[in-house]
């Protein structure tokens, strides 16, 4: 039980996330996380208006229930299988999120500063929550996917668009904690 | 019935990638940082398992679950869309600290500040769908 408790290594979460790639190929699906979003814009009857979410949404269904299971994965698993001992990040790391003003994990799977309710009570933010929010929707759907569609799916398909967009993944998040962090932190 | 296994697999999917915190934010800005080789073990050792998946399946013609020949779709030919894209989508990854897969997660696991990361994400999704015609592909 400690040890399902502890933070899962790197080759055991990995295996298992290319597995249940390999388990939803085998149902004859895709794994990609973010066309749920342009499936939720659509059941909004979108498409009447913007050729782009006129598509067949309805068949995607599988994969909202996908999302409906990861909800309840993610409840279950903070309720019954966290430990203080979690997010053991480096020390390192630490020290250069203290100069940023932010605080230490602490167990935490989040900074509290960053994305406690106080957060939504200031126009800061809310504007850090929102904006980063509207990069990850518009990016990974001009990109045609994100983490599971891109870097996991296409990758272990060999697929050369998919190394440019993870390549660009990379850029982008290193251009944001390297020099867009120190100027709004 | 035929949605219990899907249900299934995001449940798993939803434990994994909280237990091996991949929908932390501190081990995304770590990953980034270059301090901790965790992410790059996580995300290189998913790659590796399916690659071997897919050359497996590919090599044997395995029928998927209904008995039907599997094929995975090419993605599109293209550049721009995806350095660009790519690029935007990595500063709101690094940002928030989440992609699509753990928006969902941590609004289970109770984060109500997540939910304007969700709204947000369906924002963008919108602009896109927007813009589409548009933009350079």
């Amino acid at each position: 039980m400690e040890y399902l408790m502890n933070t899962w290594h790197w080759s055991i979460s990995g295996f298992l996330i290319g597995s249940i790639m390999l388990c939803l190929i085998y149902f004859g699906k895709t794994f990609g996380m973010s066309s749920n979003l342009r499936s939720l814009c659509s059941i909004t009857g979108l498409g009447k208006k913007i050729s782009f979410f006129d598509w067949d949404w309805k068949a995607q269904t599988w994969n909202l229930v996908v999302v409906c299971g990861a909800i309840l994965g993610g409840f279950f698993t903070t309720n019954f299988l966290m430990n203080t001992n979690n997010v053991a990040i480096n020390p390192i790391t630490i020290e250069k999120l203290k100069k940023l003003n932010i605080d230490a994990p602490n167990g935490n799977l989040l900074p509290t500063n960053l994305f406690g309710i106080e957060s939504l009570q200031t126009s800061s933010g809310i504007a850090f929550l929102l904006i980063g929010g509207i990069l990850i929707g518009f990016g990974s759907r001009y990109a045609g996917g994100c983490t599971s569609g891109h870097a996991i799916t296409g990758l272990s398909n060999l697929q050369i668009p998919s190394l440019k967009a993870v390549i660009g993944f990379f850029i982008g998040g290193l251009i944001m904690v390297h020099f867009v962090f120190p100027l709004i932190f | 019935m035929k949605f219990l296994k899907f249900l299934l697999v995001g449940f798993i999917f939803g434990i994994v990638l909280t237990k091996s915190e991949a929908v932390s934010w501190y081990r995304i800005y770590e990953m980034f940082q270059f301090d901790s080789f965790h992410m790059y073990g996580i995300i290189m050792t998913a790659i590796l398992t399916g690659l071997v998946g897919i050359q497996y399946i590919k090599k044997n013609k395995v029928k998927d679950f209904h008995g039907n020949e599997i094929r995975i779709p090419d993605k599109e030919k293209g550049t721009f869309r995806y350095w660009i894209g790519g690029l935007i989508f990595g500063l709101g990854w690094a940002l928030v600290g989440s992609c699509p897969g753990p928006i969902f997660i941590l609004i289970g696991a109770g984060y109500v500040s997540i939910l304007l990361v969700f709204l947000g994400a369906l924002l963008g999704t919108f602009l896109y769908g927007l813009l589409e015609k548009k933009l350079p592909h």
